[in-house]
Formats: C-alpha cells, sequence, structure tokens
C-alpha cells in the first residue's frame, strides 16, 4: 500500500486528480499541463497575488480564488476556464494595457513579453478603456540596466526577487493607488542607490520591459525568470553543481 | 504597591461626591458640539457659577455626544433633586440665561428647551452610548460610578475564557465594522491558536465619509473599549492589546492615552489586574491617514511599522496575524458592546434586535433631515423609522428620495424599500451592506450618478494600489462616471459600467476594492433612468 497520508483528491476542469496538502491550485493545474495565466506570480518568490489573472472559479457556488495562493483542500472543485473567466481575465489586461504606456511596437522586450503573450492568449486584441497615458519618466542613471516606469505594471516580482533572493531590497513601492510607483532606496534614481549590487536579478525576472540591460533593442530582450527557483532549490537543497557532479 | 481597587467603593465615593453638589452642568464637549462652540459655552458656564460663588457646589462636567449633534452646543442641568433639563443650541450669551433660570429661579429658558419625549431620544436604545453625554469621558472614577469595569471583574474572577466565549457566541454578537462576522467564533478561533504570544487589536479606524460612531465611541467613552478589549484578551489567551486609531482622531487618541494611564494607575490594565493572575498591557498606535488600513491585514501591516498594503488570506489573523502571531482585531463598537454583554448576560443581549442581528447599531445620521447626529438604534428597525421618526423626516417642500448605508462600501436604498429593517441580510439582500454605520439621507434634488461619482472619487483616492482590478479599476469607473455626469456619455458606456463593475468587485484583493462599485451598482440598480437620460440627452452637468 502507498502512504496516503497528505494525498487529497480534487476535481480540476471536471477531472478528478490527486493532489498533496500544501499545494495550491497553481501548483497541481501546472502539474497536470493545464494552463492558467499569471503574471506577479513566480515560482521561487513569496506569493504577492496582486495581478489577479489567475483567478479560478471554486466551488459549487463558483466563487472567484487567485489559483496562485490558493491551497487545494480535499473535495474541491476547480474550474481555469469560463466564459466569465475569460471576461475578467481580459479585462484586467485591458486595464493594465490602459494604465501605462505599452508601445509593442518599439518595446525591448516584443515577442518575450509576459504581459503581450498572456493579452495575445486572452483574445485581447483591442483595450476598450480610455488611455490614461501617464507621463513618466525613464530612469537611464544605472551604468548596465535601465529602468522604464511606462511600462512597469507593479507586479512586484523586482521587488521580492531583490530582497528574497539577493538580499539587497533595492526595490519598493511609494505613492498609492494610481500614483503608486517603484522606487530605489529612499527614492533615489537608480544609479544613486547605494544598495544595488548590480546582480540584474530585477531584470532577469521583469515580465515586460520594464527593466533591461542598457544598449538593449527592440525586442532584443532574453529573460531568464527560472533563474529564481534554480538558486532558491540550490539554496534550500546544498546542490551547487548538477547531479553527478556534487560531492 | 497598594492592592487592586475595590470597584465598589471607587462608584461609593464618586456618588457620594456627586450627592454633595446642588447641580451638575453636564457641556457636550464632543466634535461636533466643539465646533459649534461648545468649549466657549462651557467656560461662560464656569463664569456665571463662579460670578454667583457657586463654582464648588455646581460642578461643570464635560461629556461625549449627547445625540442631537446638528442642534448643538447641547447643555444638560441635573439639579440633585428636580428633573434634568436638555437645551440646545447654547452660545456663550445663553450660558448665564439657563445658569439663572436655573440657580436664581429666573425666568425659564424655554425656548431653547430640548423635550426628550421626542421620538429622536424615545426611538433610541443606547446600550454602546450608554455613557455617551453623561459621563466625563476623562475620569475614570465616572465609568466606575456608573459600573464600569464590573464585568471584566466578573470574568475574571468567575468565569473561565471559555465560558466568556460561550456567552459572546450565545449572545449573537456580531462585528460592527461592517461584515457582521460572529463575534463568539473569531474569539474561539483565536482561543484555539496554540501560540505563547497572542494579540487583540481594537480597530478604531473608521474612515467612512460623514461617519464618526466610533470616534464617538472612543472619544466619550474610551474605558469601555479598554474594558471590552480587556475582556476579549482574557476569553482568548492574548497578552497584549492594541488599539489603532487613524491620525485624525486626535482627541479619541488624548482621550484613550488619558484612559489607559488612569487604568493603569488603578490596575486595571498591565500586570496583575483586579488581584487576578491576567497581565494585559494596550498601546495605542496611530494610523498614517489610509482608509485601507480599516481592512484587517492592512491594518496588521501598519500595527507593525509596515506599508498598508492589504495581503492575502488564509492565513487569517487568526492563524498568523501581527508579527507573526495569531491575533484578532474587532471593531471598537463591537468591544464597547461586551461590558453589556456580560453583566446582563445573553438572553438580555439578544431581546434587543432580530433572530439574526442582535442587539443595537450605531448610527452617524446626516444628509437632507430636519435632525442629524448619532443615534443608537435596535436592529430590525426601519429605515422609514429611522428617517421619519428619529430624523424627524426630509425638511418641508422635498421629499425623500434615497438613503445611503455603509459609505464607500455600501449602496443606496430608494423610498419603495425604506419598511426594510436594518439587519445585516436585509441590507445586503438590497444591495447595500450595513457597514460601520454611516446613514446619509438624500431628498430628491440629489442625483445619483453624482452621488456615485463622488464615493468612486474616494475609493479611487484610497486605494492602495496592490491589485490591478481596484488601481485601474477604480480610476477607469470614475473616469466613466465623469464622462456620464458631464454628459459626455455614450449609451455603450453603461454596458461597460457595469461590466468594469463586476470585475472589480469579483476580482480585487481586498474588501475595500470588492465592495467598491456598490454605489454605482445599486444606483444603477434602482436609478438607472438617471443614467439612461444623462448618455442619451448629454445633459449638461449641473454640479
Amino acid at each position: 500500500m502507498p502512504d496516503r497520508r497528505g494525498v487529497l483528491e480534487l476535481s480540476l476542469d471536471g477531472r478528478r486528480l490527486n493532489a498533496r496538502e500544501g499545494q495550491t491550485v497553481l501548483q497541481v493545474a501546472r502539474e497536470h499541463g493545464v494552463p492558467i495565466p499569471t503574471l506577479c506570480f513566480l515560482e521561487g518568490l513569496s506569493t504577492w497575488g496582486s495581478c489577479r489573472i489567475c483567478m479560478v472559479e471554486v466551488g459549487p457556488q463558483r466563487v472567484l480564488r487567485p489559483a496562485c495562493a490558493t491551497p487545494v483542500v480535499e473535495d474541491m472543485e476547480i474550474r481555469t476556464e469560463s466564459p466569465r473567466l475569460r471576461a475578467h481575465r481580459r479585462m484586467i489586461l485591458e486595464m493594465l494595457f490602459a494604465e501605462g504606456n505599452h508601445v509593442c511596437a518599439v518595446c525591448v522586450a516584443n515577442e518575450h513579453c509576459e504581459l503581450q503573450s498572456a493579452a495575445a492568449q486572452a483574445g485581447m486584441d483591442h483595450v476598450r478603456l480610455e488611455y490614461a497615458a501617464p507621463q513618466r519618466t525613464v530612469d537611464a542613471t544605472h551604468d548596465r540596466y535601465v529602468f522604464d516606469p511606462n511600462r512597469c505594471i507593479l507586479c512586484t516580482r523586482c521587488v521580492r526577487v531583490c530582497d528574497e533572493v539577493e538580499g539587497a531590497h533595492v526595490w519598493d513601492i511609494a505613492g498609492r493607488g494610481e500614483s503608486a510607483h517603484l522606487i530605489a532606496d529612499m527614492n533615489v534614481s537608480w544609479g544613486q542607490a547605494g544598495s544595488c549590487t548590480d546582480c540584474g536579478k530585477c531584470v532577469t525576472v521583469c515580465p515586460t520591459g520594464a527593466l533591461f540591460v542598457r544598449g538593449t533593442s527592440t525586442g532584443e530582450v532574453r529573460r531568464a525568470p527560472d533563474v529564481v527557483v534554480r538558486l532558491t532549490t540550490a539554496r534550500r537543497e546544498h546542490q551547487w553543481l548538477p547531479a553527478g557532479e556534487g560531492q | 504597591m497598594a492592592g487592586p481597587i475595590d470597584l465598589n467603593e471607587a462608584a461609593e465615593r464618586e456618588l457620594q461626591a456627586r450627592s454633595s453638589r446642588s447641580c451638575r452642568i453636564k457641556v457636550c464637549c464632543s466634535t461636533a458640539c466643539l465646533s459649534a462652540g461648545s468649549g466657549a459655552t462651557r467656560k461662560a458656564v464656569e463664569d456665571a457659577l463662579r460670578a454667583r460663588g457657586r463654582d464648588r457646589d455646581c460642578t461643570v462636567v464635560p461629556t461625549g455626544c449627547m445625540g442631537p449633534c446638528s442642534l448643538g452646543p447641547l447643555v444638560r442641568v441635573e439639579p440633585r433633586e428636580g428633573p434634568s433639563e436638555l437645551y440646545r443650541s447654547v452660545g456663550e450669551a445663553d450660558a448665564e440665561r439657563i445658569v439663572a433660570a436655573h440657580l436664581d429661579d429666573g425666568p425659564a429658558a424655554g425656548d431653547l428647551a430640548l423635550d426628550e419625549r421626542l421620538p429622536f431620544f424615545t426611538s433610541q436604545r443606547r446600550v454602546v452610548l450608554a455613557n455617551a453625554g453623561r459621563i466625563d469621558p476623562d475620569r475614570i472614577e465616572d465609568y466606575i460610578a456608573e459600573g464600569g469595569y464590573r464585568a471584566l471583574e466578573h470574568v475574571l474572577h468567575r468565569m473561565s475564557p471559555s465560558e466568556v466565549i460561550d456567552v459572546v457566541k450565545a449572545s449573537g454578537l456580531r462585528g460592527r465594522g461592517g461584515a457582521g462576522f460572529p463575534t463568539g467564533s473569531k474569539w474561539a478561533l483565536l482561543a484555539a491558536a496554540d501560540s505563547p504570544q497572542k494579540f487583540v487589536i481594537a480597530n478604531g479606524d473608521e474612515g467612512d465619509p460623514g461617519a464618526y460612531m466610533d470616534r464617538t465611541v472612543m472619544e466619550d467613552d474610551p474605558h469601555r473599549v479598554l474594558e471590552g478589549l480587556a475582556i476579549a484578551a482574557y476569553a482568548t489567551g492574548a497578552r497584549q492589546g492594541y488599539i489603532y486609531v487613524r491620525a485624525e482622531y486626535p482627541r479619541a487618541v488624548e482621550r484613550l492615552e488619558r484612559a489607559i494611564r488612569a487604568a493603569r494607575r488603578y490596575r486595571l490594565l498591565g500586570r496583575g489586574i483586579l488581584g487576578a493572575d491576567f497581565t494585559f498591557p494596550v498601546e495605542i498606535r496611530i494610523g498614517a491617514g489610509a482608509f485601507v488600513c480599516g481592512e484587517e491585514t492592512a491594518l496588521i501591516a501598519s500595527v507593525e511599522g509596515r506599508r498598508g498594503n492589504p495581503s492575502l488570506r488564509p492565513p487569517y489573523p487568526t492563524e498568523r496575524g501581527l508579527f507573526g502571531q495569531p491575533s484578532m482585531i474587532n471593531n471598537v463598537e463591537t468591544l464597547a458592546n461586551l461590558p453589556t454583554v456580560i453583566l446582563e448576560g445573553p438572553e438580555s443581549f439578544r431581546s434587543v434586535g432580530t433572530q439574526t442581528s442582535p442587539g443595537t447599531k450605531v448610527f452617524a445620521l446626516a444628509g437632507d433631515l430636519r435632525t442629524t447626529g448619532l443615534i443608537e438604534v435596535p436592529m430590525g428597525i426601519t429605515l422609514r423609522r429611522i428617517v421619519e421618526e428619529i430624523g424627524g423626516g426630509v425638511p418641508e417642500g422635498r421629499s425623500f428620495k434615497a438613503a445611503q448605508t455603509g459609505g464607500p462600501s455600501g449602496g443606496c436604498i430608494p423610498a419603495r424599500h425604506l419598511d426594510t429593517p436594518v439587519d445585516y441580510e436585509s441590507l445586503r439582500s438590497l444591495g447595500s451592506i450595513m457597514g460601520s454605520g454611516g446613514l446619509i439621507v438624500m431628498d430628491d434634488t440629489a442625483r445619483m450618478p453624482q452621488v456615485a461619482r463622488f464615493f468612486m472619487e474616494f475609493c479611487r483616492e484610497e486605494s492602495c494600489g496592490k491589485c490591478v482590478p481596484c488601481r485601474v479599476g477604480t480610476v477607469q469607473l470614475y473616469g466613466l462616471l465623469d464622462r456620464i455626469c458631464q454628459g459626455r456619455g455614450r449609451p455603450e458606456d453603461l454596458e461597460l459600467l457595469s461590466e468594469l463593475c463586476t470585475v472589480v468587485r469579483d476580482t480585487s484583493l481586498c474588501g475595500l476594492g470588492q465592495s467598491s462599485p456598490n454605489p454605482v451598482t445599486s444606483t444603477l440598480r434602482y436609478f438607472p433612468q438617471e443614467y439612461l437620460d444623462l448618455v442619451r440627452t448629454r445633459e449638461v452637468d449641473r454640479a
């Protein structure tokens, strides 16, 4: 008999599945190849739950819950697809596009952008909302990197990776509501931020073209957000070399 | 060190001191009356007494809110013998006249007298506000003389923590902050949490526009809040308490600070409370001006000194809250109910209100009414009685249009639903909420799209900016409403308005975002014609 402790059964889009206690809906869905769009979520970092595009329907009442932050329970009934979910995800993406200045054609992250691909997958071909067209100044004061707030969606991946993995906590959010924005140190330009170690982790996890390596041209951005999970796993498991090369 | 205070003896001493005076003149020194000039009134009364050499024989008592705030400054004269008399709109000049009427047998100041047999007073039932307007909030002796701290003494010496929780459960008391979660169940969750350190927090971060229930409770009867908090701590095993007050309430902070100092001096807070093996220190934490900090996870972040962002639940505060420890947050009005629940018992508490919503609720009654102010009514009373009897109805020549409850998270209730009983479920079924107790009445000159725009502007400004639907959705909703109100809206805008409301409600992270569309959806539901007229005729905004 296999050990059944901590194993529970649930229904995902009508499929009966086994999951482990402590897993989130998102983890179970990904394990079973069920796609749920995410933006602020990044494996290896703490869960922030702010983008709200990973919402799924839970239970017979079809309550909406963020997949990234909802732990699975016995007999849970989860739906990842429905006309309502599609409409909601699309609207949230429209909100993000209306809020900043996202011009894909001239963006360093064109075709390598998680916001862009989420929009394409959601079938968001135009924005019905009024564009805010904010005036935001690009910060190109750092020797190696550039921050373009026009493309920032406030997912805080950079904030979290810098704080939790690099341990520098250069980035944070200032202001509230529509005035919320990313700041370096105590609101100085990035080049002046003494705590920055120039490690570039924030740049590699950015889902859009907001953070990039100086000199990058249109469509040239290459990301490696999975570096976070490799790093954090290696630290936790003390595996610093590929399997077999250690000891 | 002195032994624990004998409450009976302290109360006796205070009552004795009172009976040696021939007259007590109470002057409302709550915020509304102070802003109407009651500070000068109080001084004028004191001067009038001094001029007669009666200042030792007659005491002037600065009290909290007496209720009909729109009629302030309010003064109540309580002679040792004979009936007391309440006066309204007492200016500096009137003080002398009132003192003369009572002390020199001068002509009665009948023109200023306010009849306490009016429905404004008789339709109310004061539990939470029992002492407001009757005691000097800065004197702990006054509170003790009214039976204060007896409930705490009772639970510490005669009840086990689980018995206290059973009583609170049996009373059916529900959270007065708005959501109406059963208080006893919340306490049981914290009591069940296994941790050496637990916290209880009083939520005094009231922020709805026009609402001042919690402020009044904290300013006018701070010891009642402290007593309720100490009872909560004893029942749940918490050993440290915080009171979170918004910075815009400096007088509440000042009075709470004074109350905490006095309670410590009498060993009613701190170590070895009332001779029992119970230690409970309380500290005040002051907000920095964010509405969202009334949301419990944001409040916890703010108490910790972090940015007031709400966070994901689970984990709930009773599992992992303040400083990572199990914590519980109760609204100050909820806590202020507890001494009564304990002393009078759950049956007595349940005898007021409805089956599912027992007890009373404090409302800040405002808007187009003859009399506005702070009221406390039994749950289940109809909106009509509040509006027509207590508020005296809409002034001559105008008619009632809608009542807005629950502030920016609530909705507008039209005239045809005036007979709805005021309880958690009924208000929710009408698309509004009980909320913390804001109640704004509007006459037929109010235009509902503008009302919705006002509240959406509030939510847009108070959004913390963490989650997308609230941060962007409130901006978009405000923009749409503004366009519609200015007569530049298109018919298809109404469809987009509804869809945005649904998405913001369904997907926002915390209660602020989730409830922010309520003013829009409820006005769309009950007053669709006003929106249609605006987008069809493109009427110019006259507001």
